[in-house]
This record gives structure tokens, C-alpha cells and sequence, in this order.
């Protein structure tokens, strides 16, 4: 052996890690493909409504509905910004594919917290899952959004279904991480003075530690939005439709009106969506002590009713 | 057991913290160790060393000590909070080491109330919702719920803040939704831990006073900790000082300030007041008044032979002397030089 192949011993691949992940994923792609597609249902299902209702709706119907929202979520000034925002959208001609990413996010956020939510609550009450959790959850954060594509395009194909996909692995890591330490964060001594009141495990979890601990996993609601937002761009790759391929499109061409379009829209739907998100944060007490049923259109609509009753 | 189950029972208490906890209970059993050995050879922290104690009913158990003594810890037994390494908690005559999870959770919410140090109240619920949270998890209805938790604020002087948060309220304030939501089940028994000792010394007085006429009045089973030995001495019917997880001395206030079992009580007890303990009876001259006394005395109330020491000087200051009477019979008479005296005595 000559003393430049040992000096340098680099030249050739001796650990081929990536022929060996190549493998194992062609051989779990032949034999278990048809649970892949089992799992793409629940995500295609949900999605298809999510779309169903946004894109088949008149927009002026879709802002009046948004307003409602962001008025029972966060009061008067959270419905104006709601409208506003939409309004922007239509007047820059990306009502469309704003619905498109709009669906899509919703669809990966609900995802996201469904999964995410019970996992956080998992780690935060068992040391050793939450020690087996960490290593991954930094690892999934770790890998640019870009790597995520290469296994979902083998197991789940391309279109819009598996950009949902993508975008719930990606966005799901901060809601764990943040559910988990919002319970964990809540003051020993109000857990404890909850078990001396006979209080069992789940009556404390729901009573005392996920009200305090509210604050911290509104703000992880909020970083897997903004997470799954700024996936909407890269998932366009993989052939999802909506602002995210505006942008890429806009890119390819040099199209500077494209892109524009895609990426103020995406910045107005993020508006859209986190002010809304905050304002189902607020706990009872911001709302001057008032349940989510008495005050905004959901109770001034359930007075009119009690009223016609009487 | 003949229907006189104490309402609270332990023995043989032992909590020890660490990977050997069996190790250095067969090891401590078998010799004295002390912590610094126990330290060094099984790397276990002593918490509670062999504590056996019984409180009875309407008896008010103060445990003092100095923070690292043990003492929450022990207290944490009584509703088993914390799980001793050995030995027997006993509720009216349950091991309550026999219950299950529901039967652990229905006694808690139920016989057994606990105070805080740090007020702990839930900042997320309302006064009346904090109160009520022992009644909410067994399930009561909200009616219910709502009078039960009004009742208890009423008995603590809060009614009105209902509907507040706990940081509206002052410190004062806060414990006595504390004792309120402690209160609000009627549990027989009470588990005070340090339960003043945040609050400033005005307030402090102030609530101790309330809060033994609360317990004498509701004839509650109270386990108090404190580390303040005056207040021990003032709220307990018997004082256990502990030391290093076990009990250095139990008695009677009056006897742990006369005759300290070690030095370590006896450096306790030097700071403290023994003027605590002078009654009327203790005070008085002569088994029947006579001459200038019995004059002195004759123009006013008179009172019984254990009037505390503070009333006995209001009435001698504004009558110049007064009459120690029992079941309408002439005990004696305190005159203002008789009280002198015995003061002067007490001071050393």
C-alpha cells in the first residue's frame, strides 16, 4: 500500500451507509406498501374535507366564516385581521392556492397535535419515555426538511396527501417538546396539593396541569404551525399544490410576479393562522372570567335563543 | 378496637432516600448509625428515623423542628404523599398502606385536609373553584359543590372573594382560603404544614389565633408543623421537637419549656417565654381573700383559675386587683404586687 492511499483512506466508500438505507427502504417499500397507503386514508380524508370546504365555498362565505372564528377566538380585533388578511389574499390573485395551503396546514396541524399532544403528556409523566423520545425528536429536527422527502416520496408517493405527510414529521417535534415541558414546568407544590385533595392521576392532569401549562403548549401550537408553513414551500417538490408551488414555480422561471404572489400569501395566511391560534390560547380569566360559550357570536347567539325561549 | 380508634396512628415510621433504602434499614435496626455514616457507606439519606406517635381526637400535635429535620416529610406520611420505607400509618384504625389507589384518593378528599407553607392554591381556578377541588374530584355536584365551598370561605371571613383569583388576595388572605379549601369537606383530620410561617408577624398572630379557635370549635385532629417553637408552644396541646428524623422530645408545651429532655431542646427552649403559662391560679395569693387584697378585689368581676396571663393584666390594670373564683367559690386574689412578683420570677 502506497503512503498516499494511507494517508488519505477517504477515497473509497468503506461504511456504505447509503446503499444499506437504499436497501432497507426498497425492502420495506415492497413489503409493506400497502400499510403506507393504509395510513395515507385517515391524513387523504381529512384533507379532502379540510379542501372541500375551502376551496367549493364562496371566498366571501369562507371570510365571513373565518371572521366568526377569529371573533369567538380572540374578540373583535382577531375577526378584523382574519377578514383582512383573506381580503389580501383574493386582491393579490392567490385565493386558490391560498386555500390549497390552508387545507394542508390545517390538515398537518391537526395531525400534529392529535399525535403530538398524547406524546408530550406521555414524556412528561415517565422519565424513561421521555429519555427514549428526546434523542429522536432531536434528530427529527436536526435533518434538514429537505431530507424528509426522499423516504415519504418512496413510501407515500407525490401529490398532496404525502406533502401533509412531510409536513406533520417536520412540524410535529416542537409540540411534543413543549407540551412535555409545560407540564413538567408547573409548580411541584400545585401537584401535590392536588394528589392531598384525593385528586387521581388524570383529574390532575386536566384540572391543574394542562390549564397552567397551557401557555407553553399554545406556544409549541404555534411553532408547528409556523414549522408546517415553512414546509409548504419545500413540499412543493414533491408536487403539492398551493402558495408553496407559486413560489417554486416563481423561482424556476424567474418569475418575480409569481413568487411574489406565493410568498405574501404564505406570510398572510401565517397572520391568518397564528392570530387566531393565540386568541384559543387566552385562558378563561382574559376573557374576564367568562366560558368559551358566553362570550363572542357562539354566545351572543345562545342568548338570543335562551331569550326566545323565555 | 373498641370504637376508640385513634384518628391518627403511626409506628415505627422509617424514610430513608436512596438505591440501598433496605440495606440501611436492616443495617440502622440492628445498630445506631449516624447520618454522616449512613451518608458514607450506602450513599442514603435519612429522612425519618423510627417516629411512633398517636394524635387524639380534637388534639392539636404540633411537630417542631428546623428545616431538614424531617418534619414535612413525616407529615407527608400521614396522607401518604410520600411512602415510608417502613413501619404503619393508621387513620381511625385503617392502615391506609392496604389501600388502593381509589380508596387512598376518597380518603384524602375526604377525612383528611392539608394546609401549605406556600399557600399552593391553583392560580388557573377561582377562589370558590380551589376550595372546592377536593369535592370536585369525588364527584359531588356543582350545588353542592358551590354551598360546601361558600360555608368554608364563611368560616375563614372570605365571603365575598368567591369568585376572585388567588392573586388578588393578599399572603393572609391566601392561607385562609388555604384552611378554607382544607376545611371544606369537614375532614377529621387536619394536616398543617408550616402553615403561617410565610406570612408576616402581624398576620401570622392573627391567624393562629383564628385558627385555634377553628379547630377547638370544630373539634378537628390537627398534625402541625412549624419551626418556630413559640409557635408550637401556642397551638399545641403536645410538642414533639425532632431532630435528624426522629423525636428528641414529646410533652406538653409547659413541659418540654420546664424540663428539656437534651441540650438540644434546652437551646430551644432558652429564647422562649415562659410567662406563656401563668394563670390566674398560679398567680393568686391567699386560699381566701382577706383585708387590703380582698378589698382590692371586691369591686369587679371576677375570674377563673385559668385565665391567661394578657386577660389577668387588663383586669388587674383597670380594677387594681381581682377575684379568682371556681364554681362561685373563692379561690384566691391577684393583686397587682402578686403579679409583679410573678412575673419578675418568670423573667429569671
Amino acid at each position: 500500500m502506497d503512503v498516499a492511499t494511507l494517508l488519505d483512506p477517504f477515497q473509497e466508500t468503506l461504511v456504505p451507509l447509503g446503499d444499506w438505507v437504499a436497501a432497507l427502504l426498497a425492502w420495506v417499500v415492497e413489503n409493506y406498501r400497502p400499510v403506507f397507503q393504509a395510513l395515507k386514508q385517515p391524513v387523504a380524508a381529512v384533507l379532502d374535507a379540510f379542501e372541500a370546504v375551502l376551496r367549493d365555498s364562496p371566498p366571501l362565505l369562507v371570510m365571513a366564516a373565518f371572521g366568526f372564528v377569529g371573533w369567538q377566538s380572540g374578540g373583535p380585533r382577531t375577526s378584523a385581521v382574519a377578514v383582512g388578511c383573506l381580503a389580501a389574499i383574493g386582491l393579490i390573485g392567490a385565493w386558490d392556492p391560498a386555500m390549497t395551503t390552508l387545507a394542508i396546514i390545517l390538515t398537518a396541524v391537526s395531525f400534529c397535535l392529535l399525535i403530538g399532544i398524547p406524546l408530550g403528556i406521555l414524556a412528561a409523566r415517565g422519565d424513561r419515555f421521555e429519555a427514549v423520545l428526546k434523542p429522536i425528536l432531536d434528530f427529527m429536527q436536526t435533518i434538514p426538511s429537505f431530507v424528509y422527502l426522499v423516504p415519504v416520496v418512496m413510501l407515500f408517493g407525490i401529490g398532496n396527501v404525502p406533502g401533509v405527510i412531510v409536513t406533520i414529521f417536520y412540524a410535529i417535534a416542537p409540540i411534543i417538546r413543549l407540551t412535555n415541558l409545560g407540564i413538567r414546568q408547573v409548580r411541584g407544590d400545585l401537584v401535590e396539593a392536588a394528589y392531598a385533595f384525593g385528586g387521581s392521576p388524570n383529574q390532575i392532569l386536566f384540572k391543574v396541569q394542562m390549564p397552567l401549562a397551557l401557555p407553553t403548549i399554545m406556544t409549541g401550537v404555534n411553532q408547528t404551525i409556523m414549522m408546517s408553513l415553512a414546509m409548504t414551500v419545500v413540499a412543493s417538490m414533491i408536487s403539492v399544490t398551493g402558495l408553496g408551488q407559486m413560489v417554486l414555480r416563481g423561482i424556476g422561471r424567474l418569475d418575480v410576479a409569481l413568487a411574489t404572489q406565493g410568498g405574501l400569501g404564505i406570510v398572510l395566511v401565517a397572520i391568518l393562522v397564528d392570530r387566531i391560534s393565540q386568541g384559543f390560547g387566552q385562558s378563561a380569566r382574559e376573557r374576564r372570567h367568562r366560558r368559551w360559550y358566553q362570550h363572542g357570536p357562539v354566545g351572543a347567539l345562545l342568548q338570543v335563543l335562551r331569550g326566545g325561549r323565555a | 378496637m373498641a370504637g376508640a380508634a385513634m384518628p391518627v396512628r403511626c409506628r415505627n415510621l422509617w424514610k430513608i432516600y436512596g438505591e440501598r433504602e433496605r440495606e440501611v434499614l436492616a443495617a440502622m435496626q440492628r445498630a445506631t448509625l449516624s447520618k454522616d455514616e449512613v451518608r458514607e457507606r450506602f450513599d442514603c439519606v435519612v429522612g425519618v428515623q423510627d417516629v411512633s406517635f398517636e394524635v387524639g381526637e380534637g388534639e392539636t400535635f404540633c411537630i417542631m423542628g428546623l428545616s431538614g429535620s424531617g418534619k414535612s416529610t413525616l407529615l407527608r406520611h400521614v396522607n401518604r404523599l410520600i411512602e415510608p420505607s417502613s413501619g404503619q400509618v393508621e387513620i381511625q384504625g385503617q392502615d391506609i398502606s392496604r389501600l388502593g389507589a381509589r380508596g387512598l384518593e376518597k380518603l384524602r378528599a375526604e377525612a383528611i385536609g392539608m394546609v401549605f407553607q406556600h399557600m399552593a392554591l391553583w392560580p388557573h381556578r377561582t377562589i370558590r373553584d380551589n376550595v372546592a377541588f377536593g369535592l370536585e374530584v369525588r364527584g359531588v355536584g356543582r350545588r353542592q359543590r358551590r354551598e360546601a365551598a361558600d360555608r368554608a370561605l364563611e368560616l375563614v371571613r372570605l365571603d365575598g372573594w368567591e369568585d376572585r383569583y388567588p392573586d388578588e388576595l393578599s399572603g393572609g388572605m391566601q392561607q385562609r382560603v388555604g384552611l378554607a379549601r382544607a376545611l371544606a369537606a369537614d375532614p377529621d383530620v387536619l394536616l398543617m404544614d408550616e402553615p403561617f410561617s410565610a406570612l408576616d408577624p402581624l398576620i401570622r398572630r392573627e391567624l393562629q389565633g383564628q385558627f385555634a379557635e377553628l379547630a377547638r370549635e370544630m373539634n378537628k385532629t390537627v398534625l402541625f408543623i412549624t419551626h418556630d417553637l413559640e409557635e408550637a408552644i401556642q397551638v399545641g396541646h403536645r410538642v414533639a421537637i425532632m431532630n435528624e428524623g426522629s423525636f428528641v422530645q414529646v410533652g406538653r408545651p409547659e413541659e418540654i419549656l420546664t424540663r428539656p429532655a437534651t441540650d438540644y431542646v434546652a437551646k430551644f427552649v432558652q429564647g422562649v417565654s415562659h410567662l406563656h403559662f401563668l394563670t390566674a391560679a398560679k398567680v393568686m395569693e391567699g386560699g381566701d381573700a382577706r383585708g387590703e387584697a380582698g378589698a382590692a378585689a371586691g369591686d369587679g368581676a371576677a375570674v377563673g383559675p385559668d385565665t391567661p396571663l394578657v386577660e389577668l393584666l387588663d383586669t388587674v390594670a383597670a380594677q387594681g386587683g381581682v377575684a379568682v373564683e371556681e364554681d362561685g367559690r373563692r379561690l384566691g386574689v391577684v393583686t397587682p404586687q402578686a403579679l409583679l412578683a410573678a412575673i419578675r420570677a418568670r423573667i429569671g
